[in-house]
C-alpha cells in the first residue's frame, strides 16, 4: 500500500521546511529506515528517512523547494500502484525559483486559491502613504496590526488579505524598509530559516520581557593562571568560555530564581542548569546546548561543547542538542569587545553577555599594577528576577570566576 | 422534473395564468397567426382565440400605448416586442407612460402590463439589432427589470411578472431560447427582486444574468478552476429591484466582486452594483471591484470583430485574477 512522506517537525519553532536534497530519486527503490530526503528546518539540516520499503514513485517538492509542516512531499509505493488518491492532497508547492512553478503539475487546492507568487513591494518612492485594501484595513485593525509594518504584495504595493494572514502567521517579518528606495541603490537578501526564526523569536523576547542589565568586572589572573595550570599538566585544553559555564551552574544552583522561566501566574525553576552557548553561524546563531552543567566537571563541559560547535558549524546539530537550555551565555570576547548586552532567548530568564579580558591597571595592595578583567553583562527578565537578585547571582558569579578551584569541588 | 427549453417554459407561464386570469392578453407582431416570430406563443390562439392573442401592425409605439391603456382599465396584457431593440420606438410609452402612470395619476391608475420579448446579441444581427437593454430600462423609476437565466427561474418569474401591480420589462435570451433545462412539475412561481446563487465558492463573487451567466461565466468555471480559484456564482434574476443582500453576503465571504454583464460599461447594471457594494461591503472588499462588459462601441457584424466586442471566457478569467492580484 502507498504511504505519504510528510514535511516532518523537526524543532519546535519549524513552520515550514526547504527540501535540501533528494538521496533518492523518483523510481528508485527505497528501504525502510534508509535516508530518502535532506532537510533544511528553522534549526538545522536533518535525514529523513523513509518509514516504508517500496519505490519513491513520486516526488512533490522539488530541490530547493519549501513545505509546511506535515505537507505531502512525497510518496513511496509499489511500482504499479495507483497513487492519485493520495497526490489528490497535494499542497500547492512553494518551489524555489519561480520558473520551477511552471514546470510544477501538482494540482493546486482550492482552499490555497490565494496566489503566493508575488514577492512583496513597497509603496513607489516618494509616495508615503501606505495602501491597503478596505478588508486588509479592518482585519488589521482588528488584529491590533500597524499596516505600515506590513509588506504589501498588491499593486503598488498594496497591503492585501493574504499579507495580513501571512504577518498573522508569522510568515512574513512585521517590519518595513524604507519606503523611498532609488532602484539600483539597495538588493533585497532572502532570508534564511534560521535568521526568520531568530527574528521572530528576538522580537517575541523583547516585546513581551522586560528586560533590566546589570554588569559586574572580574579579575580574570585568577582563572588565567587556573586554565593554564590545567593546559599545561594535562591533555584538556580548556577555554575561559568552560570556566565561565561552570562558574555560572554553580551561581545559578545558588540563584534558582535566575535559573528559571515566567510561566504567567508562576516561575518554573529548574533543579538543573542546562546552558545554551550561542554560536555564530554565517545563516545566524544556533545555541547548542550543554546539559546538567552542575553535576559535570569543567573537563567534561570543555569535551561536549568542543564536539557541539565542531557539529553546530557543520549543521549536524540534532534538535534536542539545541533546546531546552535554562540560561545561555553569549560571548564576544574574541571579537575585542569589552561588554555588551545580549536578548533574553525565550523561554529562559536570563542570558549573560561576556565581554574580552582586557590588560588594565588595577589597585592591588594599595599599589596600582597591570591586571586582567572581564566584563560580563546579565541581561534578566524583569517578571521574575528583581535587580538586587542579578547583582548577588553577579556577585556568586565573580567569586567562582576569581576561586576557581572551587569549581573542581 | 421535466425538461423543457425556454422558449416553452416561456409558453407555460403565460398559458397557465391566461388560463389563470381572463384578464390576461397577449399582443404583438406575428405572435398569432405565425405562433410568434421565436415560437414562444406557440399553441395559444388556438387555445385562446383571437380575442385574448393579437397580431398586430408593425407599430410599436402604437401597440406598446394600446397595452398601457388597457392596463388602466383593468386588464393584464403581454405586449411581446420581437427584439427589445424594436421597443427604442415605443420608448416614449414605456418610460413616460407605463413608468410613471401610477405616480402622476396620484395611485389611481395602476400599469398592471408585462414588456417581453429577445434581447442581447444572437450572431452577425449588427449594432443595432443586438443589444442588452436592461440597465436603460432599470434607470428608469417605476419599472421593474428581469433577464433570467434558466428556464426555471423564466418561467416562474414571467407568472409573477404578469401578476405585478406594475409594468414589467421581461428581458429573454434570443440564443437561448431552445436551450434546455429542468423545471419543478405543477404551479410554482418565484418572487420578483429575489437572486439565487447558482454555483457556491469561496474565492470570488461573480455576479451575473442571463446569456452572460449562462454563456460566458458558467464556460470561464473550469478555466477558473484550473487556476485553483472556487468562483461564487451569483444571479439576481431582477436586474430592479436588485437583490443587494445575496450579493453582499457573498462578498463577505469572498473578498472579491467581479460584474459580468452583456450591456455596455457606462452607467451599466454592473456600476451600481460596485456602487452599492463598495458602500455596503466596503470593509469587506480586498480588491477594487472588476467588471466585464461589451466593449463600449456599437456591436460590429464581423464575427471575430463581433466576439471580440462581447465578454468572454478569456475577460472573465483575466478580471478574476485581477481582484485575486493574481498577475
Amino acid at each position: 500500500m502507498a504511504t505519504k512522506v510528510l514535511m516532518p517537525k523537526l524543532s519546535d519553532t519549524m513552520e515550514e521546511g526547504t527540501i535540501l536534497k533528494w538521496v533518492r530519486k523518483e523510481g528508485e527503490k527505497v528501504k525502510q529506515g534508509e535516508t530518502i530526503v535532506e532537510i533544511e528546518s528553522d534549526k538545522a539540516d536533518m535525514e529523513l528517512e523513509a518509514y516504508d520499503s517500496g519505490v519513491l514513485r513520486k516526488i512533490l517538492i522539488p530541490e530547493g523547494g519549501k513545505a509546511p509542516i506535515g505537507a505531502l512531499i512525497a510518496v513511496i509505493g509499489e511500482a504499479n500502484e495507483d497513487i492519485a488518491a493520495l497526490l489528490a492532497d497535494a499542497p500547492s508547492p512553494q518551489p524555489a525559483k519561480k520558473e520551477e512553478k511552471k514546470e510544477t503539475t501538482v494540482p493546486i487546492p482550492s482552499q490555497s486559491a490565494a496566489p503566493m507568487s508575488t514577492a512583496p513591494q513597497h509603496a513607489q518612492p516618494g509616495d508615503g502613504k501606505v495602501k491597503a485594501s478596505p478588508l486588509a484595513k479592518r482585519l488589521a485593525k482588528e488584529h491590533s496590526l500597524s499596516l505600515g509594518s506590513i509588506p504589501g504584495t498588491g499593486p503598488q504595493g498594496r497591503v492585501v488579505k493574504r499579507d495580513i494572514e501571512s504577518a498573522l502567521s508569522g510568515k512574513m517579518p512585521v517590519s518595513r524598509a524604507a519606503a523611498t528606495i532609488v532602484p539600483g541603490t539597495a538588493q533585497e537578501v532572502p532570508l534564511s530559516p534560521i535568521r526568520k526564526t531568530i527574528a521572530k523569536r528576538m522580537t517575541e523576547s523583547k516585546n513581551t520581557a522586560p528586560h533590566f542589565y546589570v554588569t559586574v568586572e572580574i579579575d580574570m589572573e585568577p582563572a588565567m593562571a587556573f586554565r593554564e595550570q590545567i593546559n599545561n599538566a594535562t591533555d584538556v585544553k580548556l577555554s575561559f568560555t568552560d570556566i565561565i559555564i561552570k562558574a555560572s551552574a554553580a551561581a545559578l544552583m545558588k540563584h534558582p530564581m535566575v535559573n528559571a522561566t515566567y510561566l504567567g501566574d508562576k516561575a518554573r525553576q529548574y533543579h538543573y542548569v542546562h546552558i545554551g552557548v550561542a554560536v555564530a553561524l554565517e545563516e545566524g546563531l544556533v545555541t547548542p546546548v550543554v546539559r546538567n552543567c552542575e553535576q559535570k566537571r569543567i573537563d567534561q563541559i570543555n569535551h561536549e561543547l568542543r564536539d557541539l560547535v565542531e557539529r553546530a558549524r557543520n549543521r549536524k546539530l540534532k534538535p534536542d542538542e539545541y533546546t531546552g537550555a535554562t540560561f545561555t551565555i553569549s560571548n564576544l570576547g574574541m571579537f575585542g569587545v569589552e561588554d555588551f548586552v545580549a536578548i533574553i532567548n525565550p523561554p529562559e530568564g536570563a542570558i549573560l553577555a561576556v565581554g574580552s579580558i582586557v590588560e588594565t591597571p588595577v589597585v592591588k595592595d594599595g599599589a596600582i599594577v597591570i591586571g586582567h578583567t572581564m566584563k560580563v553583562t546579565i541581561s534578566a527578565d524583569h517578571r521574575i528576577i528583581d535587580g538586587a537578585v542579578a547583582a548577588r547571582f553577579l556577585q556568586d558569579l565573580k567569586k567562582f570566576m576569581e576561586s576557581p578551584a572551587a569549581l573542581t569541588l | 422534473m421535466a425538461i423543457v427549453s425556454l422558449r416553452e417554459a416561456l409558453n407555460q407561464a403565460m398559458d397557465e395564468e391566461m388560463a389563470r386570469d381572463e384578464r390576461v392578453f397577449l399582443m404583438g407582431e406575428e405572435v398569432a397567426q405565425y405562433n410568434g416570430a421565436y415560437k414562444v406563443s406557440q399553441g395559444l390562439l388556438q387555445k385562446y382565440g383571437a380575442k385574448r392573442i393579437l397580431d398586430t401592425p408593425i407599430a410599436e409605439a402604437g401597440f406598446a400605448g394600446v397595452g398601457i391603456g388597457a392596463a388602466m382599465v383593468g386588464l393584464r396584457p403581454i405586449v411581446e416586442f420581437m427584439t427589445w431593440n424594436f421597443s427604442l420606438v415605443a420608448y416614449d410609452q414605456l418610460v413616460n407612460n407605463a413608468a410613471k402612470m401610477y405616480s402622476m395619476s396620484g395611485g389611481h391608475f395602476h400599469v398592471p402590463i408585462v414588456f417581453r420579448g429577445p434581447g442581447g446579441a444572437a450572431h452577425n444581427l449588427a449594432a443595432t439589432h443586438s443589444q442588452a437593454l436592461e440597465s436603460i430600462y432599470a434607470h428608469i423609476a417605476g419599472l421593474k427589470v428581469i433577464a433570467p437565466s434558466t428556464q426555471k427561474d423564466a418561467k416562474g418569474l414571467l407568472k409573477s411578472a404578469i401578476r405585478d401591480e406594475n409594468p414589467v420589462i421581461f428581458i429573454e435570451s434570443e440564443v437561448m431560447y431552445g436551450e434546455k433545462g429542468e423545471i419543478p412539475e405543477g404551479e410554482y412561481t418565484i418572487p420578483i427582486g429575489v437572486g439565487e446563487v447558482k454555483k457556491e465558492g469561496t474565492d470570488v463573487t461573480i455576479v451575473s444574468w442571463s446569456k452572460a451567466l449562462q454563456h460566458f461565466v458558467m464556460k470561464s468555471v473550469p478555466e477558473l478552476e484550473r487556476l485553483g480559484i472556487n468562483a461564487e456564482i451569483v444571479d439576481p434574476r431582477t436586474i430592479k429591484p436588485m437583490d443587494y443582500d445575496l450579493i453582499v453576503d457573498s462578498v463577505k465571504k469572498t473578498n472579491r466582486l467581479v460584474v459580468v454583464e452583456e450591456s455596455y460599461p457606462f452607467a451599466g447594471v454592473g456600476a451600481q452594483i460596485s456602487h452599492e457594494i463598495s458602500r455596503r461591503a466596503f470593509d469587506y472588499l480586498d480588491a477594487p471591484v472588476e467588471r466585464v462588459t461589451q466593449e463600449d462601441v456599437p456591436l460590429p457584424y464581423n464575427s471575430k470583430l463581433e466576439k471580440a466586442s462581447l465578454p468572454n471566457v478569456e475577460k472573465i478569467v483575466r478580471a478574476v485574477r485581477k481582484v485575486m492580484y493574481m498577475d
